[in-house]
């Protein structure tokens, strides 16, 4: 084994200062090493000259716990009461102000507003809101920032949820996740810089669908597109060799690859098979470090306990919340998470309280675990949605029962850690819970903030194809400093 | 949004502070070389200024222009939204008018570099004067500074940008070695060769040779009997002739179509949020037999944009308007309608612009293009073309979008028969381009936003290209102006693409930008005799593509030396063969030939073969697609262009290895190398059976050795024979996985007859000659 990694130095050694003497490349020798970090394309890389990051980061990895199909943020944690005095009555055109509605309530005869069915209360020296679904958030606000003044662009899932995803609302662009792994590369040489994990909530079974180019590289490099861990064998795709086979057959294997391709390399002279070895001895590695990493058979039951009996069983929102945090632990830069189901066009009491249950616990548990361990400080946990739901109901208001439209004006969002203010509120929405009256944040200003947190002047960190230069930001987005400790 | 900027009449007496010691130091520091036309990489300014020398006569297109496109037009540009201090750069009369608010001052003096304002600016040092400034973060390297300069030293000369003046056939270059040439394709080759002081390398050996040809021109390998025939025959025209019958056999076709499918952006859903399925499969079977029948580049296309408004327009041609369907449609609930027409209509500009002008129209559909001559009123012209279909936004679930076409199965055994619609199916409908709102205005849209009308106008194309004087009003109209003598975009972008296609890298390294901001061409004389003699010869795709490949700079050894690898590491000037990589397509239909499970038949219905379990139930709602019900029989084993492509889930192990998405039009795919690949070789099931498919096949026959079989499978899996030493690397592997061999290992015996230990031990050394570098490489 040691003999192999020796070879395999060497060999990227002289591929190294091969690459070096052509006056091509500033490589760092540790990248031969990191095939997922963005430095292997180094030749070319327009990275060069970028410096990033460009200042000192306050966080260093991102989980980034999606909320897909738009959690009700007058249901969580923008409490209006003028909604329930007002329960019944029609949305005024004056709060409206002509927004535009989706065709799935554009016909609606009459907007009729209605509060919040959940109870809400103050909590922690913060003094934040939340409601009676979130028992364990409540607990923890005065660690979480929370965003009261969230707006988006769009008005349905597909756009809304792929704008804040890449920071535009038509497919092409790279994800965030993307982004980080291609601008900051990796912490470490054994895992995805870029990972993903989905969850299907229990609210609603029939949840808005997700698309693999959310996670998806864009026009960057595929060796920064976000790699999905799932439950089962196959972790992640194709990892697991064949049944029978062990480690040391496949050490084997590789090793025959190794030499008959540096004997190809020799007589062709092509620098992409050292690039190739590399690429072999980075699976090689992920076998073990994906399955160990994924194995939480040695977590005490204390921390099993902490983020609920689902943690326990593969592919929920609680054990993907546990294996984030054991991915962060292991310097993946930035995990992925995302929870389905939060649409609720109907029956919305029923549906989000099972919603919330799914994951409020977990949440919560991730931020203390991450507190405890030490790993809050520089990682940032954000947790939200694409869009927020209107004040009014859609379809018929009965005493128990109503439903909401998607509402892009206003939303809530909270982050923890990394750099943000704990125990804080920004942003206020007006008393009907419709439009923002103080701090608006768009889409971009948060990716902005979040960028900035990691290190990253959001208007500098561009990337150029077909002559032009892209950024998640697009052309606008503010760093939102007020947010910031 | 950044601030306009001030300039008032104290600032713009301070651009007087020249630094004259940089001005007039530059001729002490620049080297003098010959002129090299070299395509420099626009988005890597250091790397060029590194590697380049100041050249003895700065030429405004090749030195000059990338530079003020890529760093002012941003701000002196052609878009008139975003123009600073009233100076625009891309346009003679801008750049030579005078400026300042007393118009006394002017950006560029030819021969004089001292009253330049454009000098002095770039080289301000540490001011607010300086160019480009601090806060675009963007800025000119000492070798930049140092062309504009020489550049206005000697004389500022203008000229237009190379891809908007009529390509022009200039005589074939005499070499010095006139035996080095095969076709004058070399000869526009080695000139350039020459002029570097280098030279062609040998010729490939005849193993490889044949590879890469199987490869390039049906995306297969050859057969071992193919390539021992092709070694054995010493007859000089062996070549050609395998060349010949490549390029009439129907896999010519199928691999042909497996790039027009990105273009197409093909796909078999709708692509938005729950991506419900639809049929245009019948359009990509026009596509593969046009290809193998020949159908001339110009009718091709024709028949693509505006078939159904041919005279007497066939139901061929009108399915061949498909192409214009391809694009995403949502079903979501909620959204509004227009929205998503309109997004439709500027999917179809933004593809016709891209694949067959070259151009990056998209740019110009939110302001006028930062960096082209194309307004945003041209770009909402040429929208027009495309804005008069009777189609909706949204469709219902189970719909078939409308304008669509019923074909029957007597249609296609009557008059359709390049169609495979199988027994099962009586009728099929795909959606075509029809004309049916005639009388639909178009308006520019402000900000690019569906419901910010702005002017009206009318269909119109960019004049930098070719005004559009004469021609209908319509899509016809429009294939009439890309295929017109004075055209100068089309045929440039159509070899330079086909040059891709066998090359690996275009000869406008950015095949889909042929505009300012795109890489120049690496022989511009060579591109511009491939277009005319493209257009001479009526459109000839296949003569074309025999040309590429008789050229002896095709049939070139890919064995590169550190000193070549220095000269030119991406081997631009093609002293040597681009050793390329095989497509996400070729590496599963290699592994699929060359163990014999490929079931070679053409078009139908696209199918399912081996994915990963549960990849579409997780991200599903629950309607539409829910689950991957794979195939069986043989649409298991049918090439890869015909595995089912739902959009927001494609085939995992044909996106690892940078199959485009379908989502939008592709012209050139990226080239990766990522451990997931690694992962998707060693252990896909695809190619685990292959492999025991293979082993078992060798086994099989008794009467050969064990080095026999060993040679055998790496022949066909790499086109060539081993030597001894590789040889004896798999034996000694093979020995070991016999000796690893017990009863749990899994191994699928479909012989009884065959030994289970051998079996074990043969799929796992046909297993790591799959994943060798070689076997995913032409050669």
């Amino acid at each position: 084994m040691e003999e192999i990694s020796k070879h395999f130095l060497n060999n990227n050694r002289r591929h190294f200062l091969k690459k070096l003497s052509l006056g091509i490349g500033g490589l760092a020798a540790a990248s031969m090493l990191d095939p997922f970090s963005s430095l292997i394309e180094a030749p070319d890389s327009p990275l060069k000259g970028m410096n990033l990051p460009h200042f000192a980061p306050k966080a260093k990895r991102v989980i980034y716990l999606f909320q897909s199909g738009g959690p009700s943020q007058l249901e969580l944690f923008d409490y209006k009461p003028l909604l329930d005095t007002m329960r019944g009555q029609d949305l005024p055109d004056s709060v409206r102000k002509g927004q535009r509605l989706t065709g799935m309530t554009s016909g609606q005869d009459s907007f009729p507003l209605v509060g919040s069915t959940f109870k809400f209360n103050q909590y922690g020296e913060s003094r934040a809101w939340v409601s009676d679904l979130m028992p364990y958030t409540a607990k923890i606000v005065d660690e979480l920032c929370f965003v009261k003044s969230m707006h988006t662009e769009a008005i349905n899932h597909d756009p809304a949820i792929t704008f804040f995803q890449t920071g535009s609302q038509q497919a092409g662009r790279p994800s965030i996740g993307s982004w980080m792994s291609y601008g900051l590369g990796s912490l470490n040489d054994n895992l995805p810089t870029f990972t993903v994990l989905l969850s299907r909530g229990t609210g609603r079974p029939l949840a808005q669908p997700l698309y693999s180019r959310l996670w998806g590289n864009g026009f960057l490099s595929s060796l920064h597109q976000g790699v999905q861990f799932r439950s089962g064998k196959d972790p992640v795709l194709y990892l697991k060799d064949p049944e029978g086979m062990s480690r040391s057959e496949r050490r084997k294997m590789l090793d025959h690859i190794a030499e008959l391709n540096e004997k190809q390399e020799k007589e062709f002279g092509d620098p992409e098979i050292n690039s190739r070895i590399a690429q072999y001895e980075m699976a090689y590695r992920m076998q073990t470090s994906v399955p160990d990493t994924m194995d939480i058979e040695g977590e005490p039951d204390h921390i099993i306990k902490m983020y609920g009996a689902d943690a326990t069983i593969p592919g929920t929102y609680a054990a993907n919340c546990l294996l984030a945090r054991r991915l962060v632990e292991k310097d993946v830069r930035f995990v992925q998470l995302y929870h389905m189901g939060w649409d609720q066009h109907e029956n919305l009491p029923t549906q989000i309280e099972k919603q919330a249950k799914d994951i409020d616990q977990a949440t919560a548990a991730l931020i203390l675990d991450l507190k405890q361990r030490g790993l809050l400080e520089d990682t940032l946990v954000v947790w939200g949605g694409e869009f927020g739901r209107t004040n009014y109901s859609q379809g018929t208001l009965t005493e128990t029962n109503y439903g909401r439209d998607h509402h892009p004006k206003c939303f809530t969002m909270f982050m923890a850690g990394g750099g943000v203010k704990p125990g804080f509120t920004y942003g206020e929405t007006d008393d009907f819970g419709y439009n923002i009256v103080k701090d608006p944040v768009h889409v971009h200003d948060l990716q902005a903030t979040m960028m900035h947190l990691m290190g990253v002047d959001h208007t500098k960190f561009t990337y150029k194809h077909q002559g032009r230069r892209f950024r998640l930001t697009d052309v606008s987005g503010h760093v939102v400093h007020d947010l910031i400790s | 949004m950044k601030k306009k900027k001030q300039h008032t009449s104290f600032t713009w007496l301070l651009y007087f502070v020249i630094p004259f010691a940089v001005v007039l130091g530059y001729k002490y520091i620049s080297k003098e070389t010959p002129q090299d036309y070299t395509a420099i990489d626009a988005s890597n300014p250091e790397l060029a200024s590194k590697t380049k020398v100041l050249p003895e006569t700065i030429d405004y297109i090749f030195d000059v222009k990338p530079i003020l496109s890529d760093r002012c037009y941003l701000c002196h540009g052609p878009d008139d939204g975003t123009r600073e201090a009233n100076l625009r750069l891309d346009t003679k009369e801008g750049a030579f008018a005078a400026i300042g608010p007393n118009q006394d001052r002017f950006a560029i003096v030819p021969n004089d570099t001292l009253t330049s304002q454009l000098v002095s600016r770039i080289h301000a040092v540490g001011t607010e004067k300086l160019m480009p400034p601090e806060d675009s973060n963007l800025s000119l390297t000492d070798y930049e500074k140092q062309v504009l300069t020489k550049w206005i030293d000697q004389g500022a000369v203008w000229k237009d940008h190379w891809a908007f003046v009529a390509p022009q056939k200039k005589e074939t270059p005499q070499i010095t070695n006139t035996s080095l040439a095969a076709n004058e394709i070399d000869n526009f080759i080695i000139k350039k060769l020459e002029q570097q002081g280098l030279s062609p390398s040998e010729r490939a050996s005849k193993e490889k040779l044949i590879r890469r040809v199987y490869f390039d021109l049906t995306g297969l390998p050859p057969s071992v009997s193919e390539i021992d025939a092709f070694v054995n025959n010493s007859n000089p025209n062996a070549y050609e002739s395998i060349v010949d019958s490549l390029l009439n056999s129907t896999q010519y076709g199928e691999h042909m179509t497996t790039s027009w499918l990105d273009i197409a952006r093909y796909s078999d859903t709708h692509g938005y949020q729950d991506d419900l399925e639809r049929v245009m499969w019948p359009w990509r079977d026009w596509v593969i037999n046009a290809f193998n029948k020949n159908l001339p580049y110009d009718d091709f296309v024709t028949w693509q944009l505006a078939g159904d408004l041919l005279p007497d327009a066939s139901l061929e041609q009108i399915i061949a308007t498909g192409f214009n369907r391809n694009h995403k449609i949502t079903q979501e609930g909620g959204v509004i309608d227009e929205e998503y027409r309109v997004e439709y209509v500027l999917d179809r500009t933004n593809t016709v612009s891209k694949s067959l002008l070259g151009l990056t129209m998209e740019c110009a559909q939110c302001h006028d293009h930062k960096y082209d001559p194309i307004s945003q009123k041209e770009y909402f012209s040429f929208y027009s073309f495309f804005n008069k279909v009777n189609e909706k936004g949204r469709i219902d679930y189970g719909e078939i979008p409308e304008p669509n076409l019923k074909i029957t199965q007597q249609q296609t055994k009557e008059l359709l028969s390049f169609i495979n619609m199988p027994d099962s199916i009586p009728e099929v409908q795909l959606m075509v381009m029809k004309d049916d709102a005639p009388t639909r205005k178009t308006y520019i849209l402000k900000r690019g936003a569906y419901d910010a009308y702005g002017d009206e106008v009318q269909a119109n194309t960019p004049k930098a290209v070719l005004a559009f004087d004469d021609f209908e009003n319509n899509r016809l109209g429009l294939s009439k102006w890309l295929f017109d003598e004075k055209n100068t975009l089309t045929a440039r972008v159509a070899v330079n693409r086909l040059w891709q296609q066998i090359f690996g890298t275009g000869i406008v390294a950015s095949s889909s930008d042929f505009g300012n901001q795109g890489a120049l061409p690496s022989h511009p004389e060579l591109l511009d005799w491939l277009a005319i003699t493209f257009r001479e010869e009526g459109w000839d795709i296949k003569k074309m593509i025999k040309r590429m490949v008789l050229s002896n700079t095709y049939q070139q050894t890919s064995k590169t030396s550190p000193e070549l690898l220095e000269a030119d590491p991406y081997n631009v000037l093609l002293a040597r063969s681009t050793r390329q990589k095989l497509t996400a397509e070729m590496i599963r239909d290699n592994a699929l030939a060359v163990s014999g499970l490929l079931v070679e038949k053409i078009g139908g219905p696209s199918v399912k073969p081996y994915q990963p379990k549960g990849l579409w139930a997780e991200t599903t709602s629950g309607q539409g697609l829910t689950e991957y019900i794979m195939d069986t029989g043989e649409n298991v084993y049918r090439r890869s262009l015909y595995t089912f492509w739902k959009r927001t889930v494609p085939p995992p192990s044909m996106m690892t290895f940078d199959a485009a998405t379908r989502d939008y039009c592709t012209v050139e795919r990226q080239k990766t190398s990522t451990p997931l690949q690694a992962l998707v070789m060693l252990n896909d099931p695809q190619l685990i059976e292959a492999a025991n498919v293979l082993a078992t096949q060798m086994l099989q026959d008794n009467s050969l050795t064990d080095q026999d079989r060993i040679h055998t499978i790496f022949k066909k899996i790499t086109s060539r024979a081993p030597d001894e030493t590789e040889v004896q690397n798999l034996l000694a592997f093979l020995q070991e996985s016999e000796a690893n061999y017990d009863e749990t290992k899994n191994v699928t015996a479909t012989d009884m007859a065959v030994d289970k230990e051998k079996l074990y031990a043969f799929s796992a050394v046909t297993s790591l000659i799959f994943n060798l570098d070689e076997a995913i490489v032409k050669g």
